[in-house]
């Protein structure tokens, strides 16, 4: 696939027509609804609306679908920082310092630097997506499974720095969250592990439901029990943030845009690995670390910002190979094929119009996101004043909807009411409940990639090391491994346990 | 109260499906001409946008003109399609509700363990392509005949790992298969689906790979093909040969069809098959299938079965194989 200025202008010339406009608008408008919603993710809502395929030509339908994906992700904010709820699974790091900008009564400034973060971020990974796909296209290929094992394990070590100084509560809520994604069937060997003969239990536990019990579920019963009126008492400060604010995050967003869209070249890096990096490369890059956990905006600008970077990332491997580098591209993909056109390497020679229409909808589906979202942050902050007799219920259905959508499973829902139960004990006894969300995020691709790498080499774990990118995120790993106790050992105080970066 | 009920409508489908047995004219069949008078559900067993979903979404809307009544495709995923066929054989065995199979999953998941369904609970309805698997490497790689890599895997046991998707499936069987034919050790290396086994064996991780018809066509300008597992060459590569006409003696592939639970009527079978028969003799459906990298065919109920039963007895005498070592 080669760059022209010519193909740009024609893509942004068909992007243009009213219909593929129409259908961009429509798909930013179902992507932002899916975001705020808890539990829809984007493949779900992509799925439902495959069948749309059969009446609406490909190009625009693929507009669509794509528009669902990174629309979503500027929705998924919303919950995460209005009620501590996150909409999808890459928002659990805005839960962070969203939240707690919220109690401050500065909601609608986390709203708004969300929606401005994600155009930034979204669009100059759509530059990199236009100029630079060539060059990257093979960076998807350059990861093995070493790779990937070295990569997740790099992910794993975020748990010190996510705990606080709650460091041993972490690693508990940690190893819960990946002895919860051990359930089932070996995702290799399919044998099967932890089920205590249970068939239903065969499928596994989906991270989805460990997140939607955990936080949203949890976050319902706490409330039920303090027979809270409203959410959280507040007085609104301020619709937007302040020009002071958007200048401070612009490093956060640069800086996530780059974690974003390198990470989200890679398959298996969906947007909920790369935004809890961001938030952590963020932390350790400010000045201020100690704001990180109470309401810091660039704690909210470098995930929302890294998971629209990764999105625009998502597409090269796609474009370039037919590769889905996560669920919803996959399912994207199936969108393309429904269409007859066949990805893969000769997408681009065989279809250009269509390829550069998309990307340059893409564009356009960014300004539609922020037009739509600015105006709406009002609108989303009042959400907190409902009073919670109403609020409660309104979320448990989504919830429900939600943990029904992964598998389409009864199942799945009674998983998630479960987790509800673990989180809300979690809470109660101050456990982190990020540590064990990521745990449960990479665990899958944890346990394939070593099970793989250990394969290739015979049983060699040099494997890890032999190999340069392996070798750099393994080093990364340790550091920070070391780091994290190092910093216990001098505070000489282990076991602080009001944990700071949660709640 | 309301679920007992369901429980015991459960059981008594049970004493219909396993004791009364097929051909039995219960009160529950209703008459192959009224047949269907509502809608009918398509299950789907693997993630939306797979294969097995497209090719429910083709075959949908075609079934709804046939048939006259709506087709919903619903999803059932979990353990490489178990989850979905279990949910197959303990549905009613009405007809209105039919899951897309796949040979030799449904052989070979039951063998491994107890995956909530038997085999001989897979009533095949209709068999409507097969994707042979092939033996490749990359297009870069330096083995340039089937007899290089042969050669070099006596020489160095263990080093020529070979990617495939899952564990005691069919990319995992012909690996098997192939290293006792040739005398020669492998590694085989498992993948979540094929689709993270192409990438990594794109990538060069791998030396070799087991890979299906379609995905081999989506990268032929990538990858050389060593020898295909199948009978007679692969119409969608005339220049490549068969392991066979190199004195491996295997044919290895999937094949996707549809099935209904056990104890459905006979006059309700014929109405679907006759449905599936028609799509599959339109002459653009078996172009889109070879295009993509398929072998259309068209299998109806009793052959089908009689295939199913074929297979099953010859994977069993491998999968023992495979036990014992």
């Amino acid at each position: 696939m080669l760059f022209s200025w010519d193909l740009l202008i024609q893509g942004f010339a068909d992007a243009l027509t009213w219909s593929n406009l129409l259908w961009a608008f429509v798909g930013c408008l179902v992507g932002t609804l899916i975001g705020v919603l808890p539990g829809i993710g984007p493949s779900a809502g992509i799925a439902i609306l495959l069948p749309l395929t059969t009446m609406i030509p490909p190009t625009s339908g693929i507009i669509m679908m794509a528009a669902i994906y990174y629309g979503a992700m500027y929705g998924g904010s919303t919950t995460a920082i209005v009620v501590n709820i996150p909409g999808e699974a890459s928002s659990v790091p805005t839960c962070i310092d969203g939240y707690e900008m919220a109690k401050q009564g500065r909601a609608g400034a986390a709203l708004g630097i969300s929606a401005i973060s994600s155009f930034v971020a979204g669009t100059l990974g759509l530059v990199g997506l236009t100029f630079f796909a060539p060059l990257l296209a093979n960076v998807a290929l350059a990861f093995g499974p070493p790779e990937y094992f070295a990569l997740m394990f790099m992910g794993l070590s975020l748990v010190i720095s996510l705990s606080g100084r709650a460091l041993l509560k972490g690693l508990i809520a940690m190893s819960l969250g990946l002895l919860a994604s051990l359930i089932g069937q070996n995702p290799l060997t399919g044998a099967v592990r932890l089920t205590f003969g249970w068939l239903d239990l065969m499928a596994g536990v989906s991270f989805i439901s460990v997140i939607i019990g955990l936080f949203a579920i949890s976050e319902v019963m706490i409330n039920v029990e303090a027979a809270a009126t409203l959410i959280y008492e507040t007085k609104i400060k301020g619709w937007m943030p302040t020009w002071k604010e958007i200048r401070q995050c612009f490093g956060a967003m640069l800086r996530s845009t780059g974690i974003g869209f390198f990470l989200g070249l890679l398959p298996g890096c969906a947007p909920a690995v790369t935004t809890f990096i961001a938030y952590d490369v963020e932390k350790r890059f400010s000045k201020t670390p100690e704001r990180f956990g109470k309401g810091a905006i660039e704690g909210v600008a470098a995930p929302e910002g890294a998971n629209n970077a990764t999105t625009s990332g998502g597409f090269v491997p796609l474009f370039a190979f037919g590769l889905p580098t996560g669920p919803a591209l996959a399912v994207l993909l199936g969108g393309l094929m429904m269409y007859g056109l066949q990805p893969g390497p000769m997408l681009f020679q065989q279809n250009p119009k269509f390829v550069w229409a998309v990307i340059a909808s893409m564009y356009i589906g960014n300004v539609i996101l922020l037009v739509l979202n600015l105006p709406l942050v009002g609108f989303w902050a009042r959400i907190a004043l409902i009073p919670f007799p109403i609020l409660g219920p309104i979320i448990i259905l989504c919830c429900v909807i939600g943990a029904y959508s992964i598998r389409f499973l009864m199942f799945d829902v009674w998983i998630t009411l479960v987790f509800g139960v673990i989180g809300y004990l979690m809470r109660k006894l101050s456990f982190p409940i990020a540590p064990m969300v990521l745990a449960t995020v990479l665990a899958p691709m944890l346990e394939t990639s070593l099970q793989q790498s250990l394969l290739i080499s015979l049983g060699s774990p040099f494997i890890f090391f032999t190999r340069p990118i392996a070798a750099f995120f393994m080093a990364l790993a340790f550091l920070s491994i070391l780091r994290g106790i190092w910093i216990q050992v001098r505070t000489h105080a282990p076991e602080i346990a009001i944990d700071e970066s949660d709640d | 109260m309301k679920k007992s009920n369901v429980g015991m409508l459960f059981a008594l489908l049970f004493l219909v499906a396993l004791g009364v047995g097929p051909g039995s004219r219960t009160a529950w069949s209703e008459p192959a001409k009224s047949f269907p008078t509502r809608q009918l559900t398509y299950l789907v067993c693997f993630d939306p946008g797979g294969q097995s979903d497209r090719e429910a979404r083709r075959q949908a809307p075609l079934l709804e003109k046939f048939l006259g009544q709506n087709v919903i495709i619903d999803y059932k995923i979990g353990g490489g399609g178990a989850l979905g066929w279990r949910v197959l054989t303990k549905a009613k065995p009405d007809g209105y509700t039919f899951a897309g199979f796949n040979i030799p999953h449904v052989i070979l998941q039951p063998l491994q363990q107890d995956v909530g369904y038997k085999t001989e609970e897979i009533v095949p309805l209709f068999i409507f392509h097969k994707t042979p698997l092939a033996l490749a490497v990359l297009e870069t790689s330096p083995f340039k005949t089937l007899k290089d890599l042969i050669d070099h895997a006596k020489k160095n046991p263990y080093l020529v790992s070979v990617g495939g998707s899952g564990a005691y499936t069919g990319y995992h069987m012909a690996t098997l298969r192939f290293e006792k034919l040739i005398g020669a050790k492998l590694t085989y290396v498992p993948y979540t689906g094929a689709a993270p086994q192409m990438t990594s064996f794109l990538g060069g991780h791998l030396v070799a790979v087991f890979g299906a018809s379609d995905d081999l066509t989506r990268y032929r300008d990538k990858v050389r093909i060593l020898g295909f597992a199948t009978d007679k060459r692969f119409p969608g590569f005339p220049d490549v040969p068969t392991l066979k006409e190199q004195g491996i003696d295997m044919v290895e592939g999937v094949d996707r069809g549809v099935a209904v639970p056990p104890g459905t009527p006979p006059d309700v079978i014929k109405k679907l098959e006759a449905a599936f028969m028609d799509i599959a003799s339109k002459p653009e459906f078996q172009e889109e299938q070879r295009k993509n990298g398929f072998i259309p065919l068209a299998i109806g109920h009793e052959e089908g079965k009689e295939y199913l039963k074929r297979m099953t007895a010859l994977y069993t005498e491998i999968f023992a194989e495979v036990k014992k070592r």
